[in-house]
């Protein structure tokens, strides 16, 4: 969209008409009429259109959280301990006197750095292990599905926690808990996707050219793989947020002082009964997100991939 | 290709029993796949927790004899826990004690693992059976009149509620859960399985402290229980619930969109008749499936929910094992719920073959 809207300052109003053109002049008009009909698919969902907006205010808040924060983090001043939310502290104080929707907002940040670093190794690699097990068969496809298999018959939570067990606690090794329990349904997906291309006219076509196996999967069959890739990791973030949440709530994620959402409600909890908002709204803050992510995948999945319907 | 009649000709008996001997080879071939593919995979479940056990940082030497041990006892202990042996040979030590339900001694319990879990599972079981009985009580007859009445006001509180339950957090909803209903209105019991002048009073007989309270006729134990177990047991129902409302509705609009609803209707059968006796009936068998896993996603749940609760099982068990950097409880508890998932998953597939005629 924000090529959109680049380009409308350069063509004037003749733009949707450009991108509703029966015949495109170029592969660029081409591709933007193409992202253009996915986009006015995408509006037509309302739901979707807010999972997005959350979204964008999250990346917003966690780019300019030190201007929105009206203190920092960690600022503790022990004459302002556990009060109520009012004007001066919209979200109360905790414990030290620190100001909780400064904490909340500095979360934010966390969450995200969790998020994008989970889906930046875990989708990689489920694509290139599905797409090498669809694509060569026979006894790789073998080792490596029977491999993510045994990766699928845990529940991810618990082997997260087993994976943190054996490299200790700490937000670096949660992320990397996390991505080996995110790749293997990816992989799965890719390889099914991999298995309806493979047999197609236009790769044979490529290997009679003589493309090795690896210039037909990087090049050829992994980019068909991408978009429903894209979708299962969107709607997996919801859960790789409650996943970080939960490691940080048992005290195996993040760790205190830093104002991870999860890490916030174990030390809320101690004081639950009497200050109910050290609980409540780091908790609204992930239900709001991970609720967000779940939106935006589901209208995404209509735009991108319409046969999951 | 034209099919000529000798192709089609009945040849009798013995194509007969060549049919029935072909599907009988079938089955076999079928169930043998099975066998194999749940060994491979159990044995693939020890790899990753032999694996998981030997990347740990800590000397596992050390984490026995401590770090006072002069440098014969080390290497005593060394010898003594095989870590001398070529790798392969310390696979196989682990798979035959694994085998045994050796999962070694919990450091900070002091027993055996095997023990200890066995000693914990039970309030998970109960937690998760009351979990489970309120996603299916509920989410069934949700997911139902959802895709019956799609679109409507129930049709958009389904879809709200599975919404909720695959974004919220359940450890908060556990909190808010407490906060409210114990700590404001005081309506039901807190956290633990019965008010502390209760425990240990009824002798353990299933393990279950409801139905134990219940055989030893102590009502006041068996109500106080009940007050203890509503909270959780909805907190993390309510996940099942969502779960599988929201698969009993996507089967049943298939269902109802198939052909055979709609000469039903024609026939002019009642609308009950054509969405229970019908269309619900073709439900059922992949809705067991769904059924199954939901139970093993409870055991997931379980050990947030049982952080939340004091509740003293087998969550609560891993949780603290956790803390404690006891590896030996941690791989225990890990194999426990690979196997139990790996179970489920079997025992879905089975009645998935035994009840579906179309799978024969």
């Amino acid at each position: 969209m924000t090529t959109g809207t680049g380009i409308k300052a350069k063509r004037g109003g003749g733009l949707r008409a450009w991108l509703m053109a029966e015949v495109a002049e170029t592969v660029m008009q081409a591709r933007l009429q193409r992202a253009y009909l996915g986009w006015l698919r995408f509006v037509e969902n309302p739901l979707a259109v807010i999972g997005l907006t959350i979204i964008l205010a999250l990346i917003l808040i966690a780019v300019f959280a030190p201007l929105i924060a009206p203190t920092s983090p960690s600022a503790q001043n022990l004459d302002i301990r556990l009060l109520p939310p009012s004007a001066e502290h919209w979200f109360g104080t905790d414990e030290l006197g620190r100001d909780t929707f400064s904490r909340v907002v500095h979360g934010s940040r966390i969450t995200l750095y969790i998020v994008l670093l989970v889906a930046l190794i875990a989708a990689p690699v489920g694509l290139v292990v599905g797409t090498i097990s669809g694509y060569f068969g026979g006894w790789i496809d073998t080792i490596l599905m029977r491999l993510t298999d045994i990766f699928l018959s845990f529940p991810s939570l618990i082997l997260a926690l087993a994976f943190v067990a054996a490299l200790g606690p700490g937000i670096e090794n949660a992320i990397i808990a996390i991505s080996l329990t995110a790749w293997p349904p990816i992989a799965r997906l890719a390889r099914a996707e991999t298995l309806t291309v493979r047999s197609s006219d236009y790769i044979s076509a490529i290997e009679i050219q003589g493309a090795s196996a690896w210039r037909v999967i990087f090049r050829h069959v992994a980019p068909m793989c991408v978009s429903s890739v894209v979708v299962r990791i969107t709607l997996n973030m919801a859960g790789i947020i409650l996943t970080a949440a939960g490691l940080g709530f048992l005290g195996l994620g993040a760790q205190p002082p830093s104002p991870e959402w999860g890490a916030m409600l174990s030390t809320g909890r101690l004081y639950m009964f009497e200050q109910w908002w050290l609980t409540t709204m780091p908790g609204l803050a992930i239900l709001i997100v991970s609720l967000a992510f779940n939106l935006f995948g589901d209208g995404l999945r209509d735009v991108l991939d319409p046969r999951e319907q | 290709m034209a099919v000529s009649d000798r192709d089609i000709e009945p040849v009798g008996a013995l194509a007969d029993r060549a049919v029935r001997r072909q599907v009988w080879l079938r089955r076999a071939g079928a169930a043998g796949r099975l066998v194999v593919s749940v060994f491979v995979t159990l044995l693939g479940l020890l790899a990753l927790t032999f694996f998981i056990g030997r990347m740990l940082p800590i000397d596992p030497v050390l984490a026995v004899v401590g770090d006072q041990a002069d440098q014969a006892t080390y290497e005593m202990m060394y010898r003594k826990l095989g870590l001398d042996q070529p790798l392969y040979v310390q696979f196989w030590t682990y798979i035959s004690s694994a085998a045994r339900l050796d999962f070694g001694v919990g450091t900070f319990s002091g027993q055996e693992v095997a023990s200890d879990i066995a000693r914990v599972f039970p309030a998970t079981l109960e937690l998760a059976t009351v979990a489970l009985l309120v996603g299916v009580f509920l989410g069934i007859p949700m997911g139902v009149l959802a895709a019956v009445f799609r679109n409507s006001l129930i049709d958009h509180v389904t879809r709200i509620i599975g919404l909720i339950g695959y974004s919220t957090p359940i450890f908060w909803l556990g909190l808010m859960g407490l906060l409210v209903f114990y700590g404001m209105l005081g309506w039901v019991g807190g956290p633990g399985r019965v008010d502390s002048f209760y425990i240990d009073i009824v002798e353990p007989v299933t393990g279950s402290i409801l139905i134990d309270a219940a055989l030893a006729d102590e009502w006041d134990i068996f109500w106080n229980a009940v007050s203890h177990i509503v909270m959780p047991g909805s907190i993390l129902g309510f996940t099942a619930l969502a779960y599988i409302a929201r698969m009993t509705r996507s089967f049943m609009l298939e269902q109802l969109n198939q052909e055979y609803v709609i000469t039903a209707r024609v026939k002019g059968l009642s609308n009950r008749q054509v969405i229970w006796r019908h269309a619900f009936r073709n439900v059922a068998v992949p809705l067991i499936t769904v059924i199954a896993l939901s139970y093993g996603f409870l055991l997931e749940g379980a050990v947030l929910t049982e952080t939340v609760f004091a509740w003293p099982g087998f969550g609560q068990y891993l949780t603290n094992a956790l803390l404690q950097g006891d590896m030996n409880a941690v791989l225990g508890c890990t194999l426990v719920v690979g196997v139990i998932f790996i179970a489920l998953n079997l025992l879905s597939d089975l009645l998935y073959r035994l009840l579906d005629p179309r799978t024969k």
